[in-house]
């Protein structure tokens, strides 16, 4: 059982502040992912929350006790380092153990208990190795055993498979979603990688410059960005933007000229948008179709193949460049004169100051 | 390919010219030790090895006594430098403020000081509290002597340790000596033990102190030494054989941890 929740914390060194107010609340058994591009302040935050750095200002609750001068080391948490971190000198046994033998737990609870987490992460043929004697994969998995043995409040990650392959990645990851589930800990969750922020996250926290952008489950974020920033991270290949004029505001919603003439009409509440301001269309690759009746005419740049999926870059006439994706393989050729068709309900729209109007009807898995 | 073997043959002379000149003094000082006070006076290679001299040494002096003393003070100075400097360099290396640098180049800007500026204060103050002519006086002298130089030294290979450990270790739960004696000493032993090593050869040499500072009962060899050379006249065989005992030990102690010396010396550089 473990809650956190922070109250507009704050870090500054000397005049620069880095962490400008974060309000949240993290319930208990939730993996929190903090998600956002470098120089954010996620993993600033992240040891705001282990005790590694100082808190500014505001407050830091553990299960609604205030933290904010408790010492990492009695604050009940634990933490996998993006190098891992572990202790070269010692055995992976002994790597494991060494919280608890600092804890002075009795030597036949500690090998118990570290037979244990080993027997979780299947560790146990190298529990007498070295960390030096075991591939980059193995030794996520004895960093995460270590934060395993002692049974913390509160997991937290900082950026723990950056440092991994690829297909050890996606690997890794099922592992820890699995992991969330057997031991049913409250984990907190930074990376960059918003793929990890999508699969994994029961909340996703999407960070810049030191504020909050969004808080919200990971559909939430895809289907109902707050703001542009928002939309422009989550989601891959990034959303399309084209900016245009507002043409019109009425109960169905609100439309918009695009530069080349085309009138799109979205279904979201008009909030400050007027006629003749300027506004933002948010159009998902994934959405966009090529219909040669479509209202929007351009050239095909690049086509990159995937398989299973095709990504089609395309130059529009007036409305500047989009990627296009559809599903299975693709014949269209680079140099190819197109057009695109607009599934407006699925479109975005954002005012001036970037932020998004409300959409009418919300996706059914998004309440 | 002859270019380089001409090198090659050039760097050889070259080394070992230097090393000669280097060696040769202490080899003259040996040699030296087992001729006649006669002999000695002359530049001369050939002659009947005597160990005239080592009696005469012996019969003048208790070199054990002596040699107790070096022992007992050198290693005292360096665990009373590397108690002090550890949690001095740990402190500055992990937890550096805005004074950090400044207290660094301060404590080395002591070294700076020549010893004899402070002799009559120091010499003062020992005898008040009645420390002169003990091992206690000296080794706090020495210690404090080695401080700044092992608190850089430390401060550098600590300098080395990714701070990721450190805190991976105050998250499983430990303080701060903790992490020194579980994590920072263990993975920077190679360094400690070359600063150590270092700071004994430094108070095993150190003379200035400890002929200004002791007469007999806390005198080191190097006051042994100097009691060779007496105002009756330089007894050259004698000095050398009293020279010759008192660096033996030391000698062949850094030759034996010649290996640790360089490996903690070039610590980092070659990772």
């Amino acid at each position: 059982m473990a809650t956190l929740q922070l109250r507009d914390i704050q870090k500054s060194y000397g005049a620069l502040s880095v962490i400008k107010g974060i309000d949240l609340e993290v319930a208990d058994r939730e993996l929190v992912v903090f998600v956002g591009p470098s120089g954010c302040g996620k993993s600033t935050l992240l040891r705001m929350i282990a005790g590694l750095e100082e808190i500014s200002g505001g407050d830091l609750l553990i299960d609604g006790c205030r933290m904010n001068e408790i010492g990492p080391a009695d604050r009940g948490l634990a933490m996998v380092f993006q190098s891992y971190a572990l202790y070269p000198h010692m055995t992976v046994r002994q790597n494991m153990g060494f919280a608890l033998k600092l804890a002075r737990v009795p030597k036949a609870e500690r090998e118990q208990k570290v037979a244990e987490a080993a027997r979780i992460l299947q560790l146990e043929p190298y529990l007498d190795r070295k960390p030096g004697q075991m591939s980059g994969g193995q030794r996520q998995r004895v960093a995460i055993g270590r934060a395993i043995v002692r049974n913390p409040k509160i997991f937290l990650f900082d950026e723990p498979l950056s440092n991994l392959d690829a297909a050890l990645r996606g690997q890794m990851r099922i592992e820890l979603a699995r992991l969330h589930e057997e031991l049913n800990a409250t984990m907190v969750y930074v990376t960059h990688d918003q793929i990890e922020a999508m699969t994994m996250a029961d909340k996703i926290v999407v960070l810049q410059a030191g504020r909050i952008e969004q808080v919200g489950t990971p559909l939430q974020l895809y289907h109902h960005p707050a703001n542009l920033f928002v939309a422009g991270f989550i989601g891959s290949p990034r959303m399309n933007f084209i900016e245009g004029q507002v043409a019109g505001v009425d109960a169905t919603g609100v439309a918009i000229d695009l530069p080349s003439g085309a009138r799109v009409g979205v279904p979201v509440e008009p909030g400050r948008a007027r006629v003749g301001g300027t506004a933002t269309l948010g159009l998902r690759p994934e959405t966009l179709r090529l219909d040669a009746d479509g209202p929007l005419a351009g050239t095909v740049r690049l086509v990159e193949r995937l398989g299973g999926l095709t990504l089609i870059h395309i130059d529009l006439d007036r409305d500047g460049p989009v990627i296009v994706q559809i599903e299975g393989s693709d014949g269209t050729l680079p140099h190819q004169a197109v057009r695109l068709a607009i599934d407006p309900t699925a479109c975005h729209l954002f005012d001036e100051a970037g932020t998004a109007l409300p959409h009418l009807t919300r996706h059914p898995l998004t309440h | 390919m002859r270019t380089s073997t001409t090198t090659w043959i050039l760097t050889t002379l070259l080394g070992w010219g230097i090393a000669l000149v280097m060696f040769f003094p202490i080899f003259w000082m040996v040699l030296t030790s087992f001729k006649t006070e006669g002999a000695a006076i002359a530049p001369q290679l050939a002659f009947t090895p005597t160990l005239e001299s080592y009696a005469e040494v012996q019969s003048r002096a208790d070199y054990l006594s002596f040699a107790f003393n070096s022992v007992a003070v050198s290693v005292g100075g360096t665990v009373l430098a590397l108690a002090f400097a550890i949690p001095a360099a740990y402190g500055m290396a992990f937890h550096p403020s805005t004074r950090t640098r400044g207290t660094l180049l301060w404590m080395l800007s002591t070294k700076m000081l020549p010893p004899v500026g402070v002799l009559v204060p120091i010499y003062l103050l020992f005898r008040t509290v009645g420390l002169l002519d003990t091992r206690i006086g000296l080794i706090l002298i020495y210690g404090l002597m080695n401080l700044p130089i092992v608190v850089w030294m430390l401060f550098t290979f600590f300098k080395e340790m990714p701070n990721d450990i450190l805190e991976a270790g105050r998250m499983d739960g430990a303080r701060a000596w903790g992490e020194v004696w579980y994590l920072l000493l263990p993975l920077t032993l190679p360094g400690v033990a070359s600063t150590g090593l270092l700071s004994l050869i430094l108070c095993w040499n150190e003379a200035f102190w400890s002929l200004n500072l002791t007469s007999s009962a806390a005198a080191p060899l190097t006051t042994f030494i100097a009691s060779f050379s007496s105002p009756e006249g330089l007894f050259f065989a004698k000095l050398s054989a009293a020279s010759t005992v008192a660096v033996a030990p030391i000698l062949a102690f850094g030759w034996l941890s010649q290996r640790q010396l360089v490996r903690g010396l070039t610590f980092g550089a070659v990772k």
